[in-house]
């Protein structure tokens, strides 16, 4: 402890880590990493999934127990091995993946594990009371009452803030707190940091976003394999310089060359309505072969609604869709898979993942019908190779087609998606926020991914949040609001602005 | 928006309603076969039968609540029965387990059960929190080595196997007993016991941090570690609460039938748990209310009364039984698929 605070001699920290390892079995998940926050300030950490920011967090919140190393808050030494304790000793956590009990009401998951006790009893009126109060000072507009599973992703995001910011801790780590927040909710997620910040929290702010964190955060940490790799202040150093530490080579284009061709028409949407509203009203539009097409607009725009319908597991109340003019009736996925479209969804870990089994069945079983023989067995043969093809065309870093697909990257388990829908040889494939939660290294391997398949002739439809990519990457960009479609543009021609523009359309 | 009344909305209230419609279903069926079924008496038959079973539900619905289940609710009732009858045999019955045991008042036998049942369900709650066994096999496992001790204690010199009978009245009159109102009409003591019951287990459900736990940790365990909820101490404390129910139950169920045996509770847990699934429980777990357990409770007496009055087939009975569950909850599912 005296070491360490020689070391940091001169600078307020509000959290030290020194030294810390954490072995995992067969994998060296941190190795001697160093993390200190000053006193007051937004603290950004960074690096590739996989890079270990998230274990690192783990460690520091009680969930995981660090093998080596000094964790001191505040000037004291502390060892958590439960998060009740470091939820106790000042530190709360905004944790990426939503940790909330979607069955009961706001309030309920705001004071969980904290409950006002009057004697034996709950105290209702007091949780409901506080929360109005959080509410209010965080300036959110949500009833305590209501029930999580009712509210929108976002909406959720602001109630796991609320809740982080409502333990008055002295460090709140923030995982990807705006993975689904509107450009709006971020300004108002940044006004909550800057004024917890001018009241002397230490915020730790993990995120892939460098737009957010060049506005955000006062100093940056970043992480490459499980090793520190610089803290530098966000000022001093510029985009090219976070993203080159982060990968550990030069990227000088975080785009490949568009070098697709968009030929003649082979998908025409008419009218699309769907059954249940709301969703997707009235919407037409037409993609070419060979085509990139955006899917832009805000939280609530429809957009994974519209992809869902025309892949025919959302019901269809009016509407048609011609394949190279022949009209088709996605009814269901089976039909739809039939007529060679193919659907990447937006929630890997929930609708895409086989978690428990291995990279070659997750390879090979949405195409399954074609591998089984005259005799009704399976064709394992050709099951390996093209489980082999997967990993070798997606190039995913995988020790064998037999590991657990769990144990890969999201990244390079968003690969074997990829080939998996690729084996069904689909003319048009939906990609519902294809690069959502991967690094910046992998998101260019599905990038060059997309452009190749262009390249073959086949069509694209990605749902996209990310400016950056919808720019970089598409040929022409829809922009929906509010169910309807407030314009198509044409990718060369456009800007953020109008983008932006328009997904106000409708509202 | 002018509310109409289509065909669409009798559909989605038929959907949303779908127990309580099964329910007036039966009902009309067993009124229209036989009109003597609506009567005072039948009423308090239901009723004072309906009240073991709804100690039991509520036991095993918040395991269930906590995402868990417990299978070994019938042998847990059945060595409640034997042990708290084999202490309250009256002194003058012939075949006394223990001949020279002194006349103990009612309430030590029923407690020491209760701790006993409570012993077993909370060492179902340490393999399933502890040793993270899954529920189903935890408490399989336990059913039958509750059954076997529930046996060896039975079948035992001098009279080996047989029922343990001749209980003493006040015993029996716990269970029997009742309030007499006017005529047919009164109020069984065993219907008094439950509706204590479910008032208690409302309180701590609703009104607790216990109940708020176990809804938490049914409904996203991981949320609830990460926002520091003791998951070990409120599992046990489910299975504890199920087990001290358990007691409770199944001495009044050995006072109600008069007498009790090996067998006695014999799949009572597949009663109970049905029961809870028709009153919307969900096997996901963080979904249920106790008003939903206590309908379901009283959906499944009625109907086995009901359809034993009708003069139905007993192992039809059964059959129509199974058909009532699968087809209710699969309506009940329609409520969250026809969302999308």
């Amino acid at each position: 402890m005296a070491d360490a605070q020689t070391e940091n001699k001169g600078k307020d920290y509000i959290l030290e880590m020194t030294g810390i390892s954490k072995q995992f079995p067969g994998v060296k998940a941190l190795d001697n990493v160093k993390f200190n926050v000053r006193r007051g300030s937004v603290h950004a950490l960074m690096g590739e999934n996989g890079a270990g920011k998230s274990t690192l967090m783990k460690c520091l919140f009680g969930i995981y127990h660090k093998d080596e190393g000094k964790i001191i808050i505040d000037g004291k030494e502390v060892d958590f091995v439960s998060s009740r304790q470091a939820l106790d000793s000042g530190v709360s956590m905004v944790h990426q993946e939503l940790n909330q009990v979607r069955t009961t009401r706001i309030m309920d998951n705001i004071w969980l594990g904290r409950f006002p006790i009057n004697g034996l009893f709950i105290n209702e009126k007091r949780m409901y009371e506080d929360t109005l109060e959080i509410f209010k000072n965080l300036d959110i507009n949500l009833d305590p009452y209501a029930k999580i599973k009712d509210l929108a992703v976002s909406q959720n995001q602001m109630v796991e803030i609320a809740k982080a910011v409502s333990y008055n801790s002295k460090i709140i780590v923030m995982d990807e707190p705006t993975s689904s927040l509107t450009e709006k909710e971020v300004s108002h997620l940044f006004k909550i940091i800057r004024s917890l910040r001018d009241n002397g929290v230490g915020i730790i702010y993990i995120s892939h976003k460098i737009e957010e964190i060049k506005k955000i955060a006062d100093d940056i940490t970043i992480m490459r394999d499980g090793q520190w790799i610089a803290t530098e202040t966000v000022a001093d150093i510029t985009t090219d310089q976070i993203i080159n530490l982060m990968v550990g080579r030069d990227l000088t284009n975080r785009f490949p060359p568009k070098t697709n061709e968009p030929g003649e028409v082979i998908l025409r949407v008419k009218n699309l309505t769907s059954v249940v509203q709301p969703s997707v009203k009235d919407v037409s539009f037409e993609l070419k072969k060979g085509e990139v097409l955006g899917v832009a607009g805000l939280v609530g725009a429809r957009r994974t609604e519209l992809v869902e319908t025309i892949f025919g597991i959302r019901q269809m109340a009016t509407g048609e869709i011609y394949l190279h003019d022949k009209k088709l009736d996605n009814k269901n996925a089976e039909t739809a898979i039939r007529n060679g479209f193919a659907l990447i969804t937006e929630e890997r870990r929930s609708t895409g993942l086989f978690s428990t089994l291995d990279v070659r069945f997750n390879s090979f079983i949405a195409n399954i019908g074609k591998y089984v023989k005259k005799n009704k067995m399976l064709d394992e043969h050709k099951i390996k190779e093209d489980g082999d093809w997967v990993i070798k065309s997606m190039s995913v870093k995988t020790p064998s087609p037999t590991t657990l697909i769990s144990s890969l990257s999201g990244g390079n388990q968003q690969k074997v998606i990829v080939g998996r829908w690729l084996l069904t040889e689909p003319e048009i494939l939906l990609m519902d926020e294809p690069t959502r939660g991967i690094d910046v290294g992998a998101k260019f391997e599905i990038y060059q991914l997309m452009i190749e398949l262009a390249n073959r002739g086949k069509a694209v439809i990605m749902v996209s949040s990310e400016m950056p990519e919808l720019l970089g990457i598409t040929d022409r960009i829809l922009v929906m609001s509010n169910g309807r479609i407030a314009g198509i543009l044409n990718t060369k021609e456009t800007s953020q602005e109008e983008i932006l523009r328009l997904s106000a359309k409708h509202l | 928006m002018e509310k109409k009344f289509n065909r669409e909305n009798i559909l989605d209230w038929v959907v949303n309603n779908a127990i309580i419609v099964v329910l007036i279903g039966l009902l009309i069926v067993i009124i229209a076969v036989s009109p003597d079924f609506v009567s005072v008496r039948n009423l308090v038959n239901i009723l004072s039968q309906a009240s073991t079973r709804v100690i039991f539900a509520l036991g095993v619905g918040g395991i269930i609540v906590a995402k868990g289940t417990d299978l070994s609710l019938g042998r847990q009732v059945g060595l409640a029965a034997v042990i708290s009858a084999s202490l309250l045999q009256s002194s003058d019955y012939a075949y006394r387990m223990y001949p020279d045991l002194q006349v103990l008042p009612v309430i030590v036998p029923i407690l020491l059960v209760m701790v006993i049942t409570c012993c077993f369900s909370l060492a179902n709650g340490l393999a399933v929190s502890k040793f993270k066994v899954d529920p189903f096999i935890a408490t399989l496992g336990m059913q039958i080595i509750v059954y076997g001790t529930t046996s060896i204690y039975f079948d035992r010199p001098p009279y080996g196997a047989q029922p343990v009978g001749g209980l003493d009245k006040r015993f029996t009159n716990l269970a029997q007993g009742a309030i007499n109102i006017a005529g047919d009409f009164k109020i069984p003591y065993l219907v008094i016991y439950a509706t204590i019951t479910i008032i208690v287990v409302w309180i701590l459900w609703n009104k607790t941090r216990f109940g708020k736990n176990i809804f938490a940790i049914g409904g996203n365990q991981e949320a609830a570690i990460v926002s520091g909820v003791n998951v070990f101490k409120y599992t046990m404390l489910v299975f504890g609460l199920a087990g001290l129910l358990y007691g409770f139950g199944g001495s009044l169920e050995a006072a109600r039938i008069g007498s009790a045996t090996n067998n006695t509770g014999n799949m009572y847990e597949l009663d109970a748990i049905s029961a809870c699934i028709l009153g919307g429980l969900s096997f996901d777990g963080g979904i249920g209310t106790i008003r939903g357990i206590v309908v379901g409770v009283l959906i499944f007496q009625v109907i086995a009364y009901g359809l034993s009055f009708i003069g139905v087939n007993p192992y039809l009975q059964f059959i129509i039984k199974g058909l009532i569950i699968v087809i209710a909850v699969a309506i009940d599912s329609r409520k969250y698929t026809r969302k999308k």
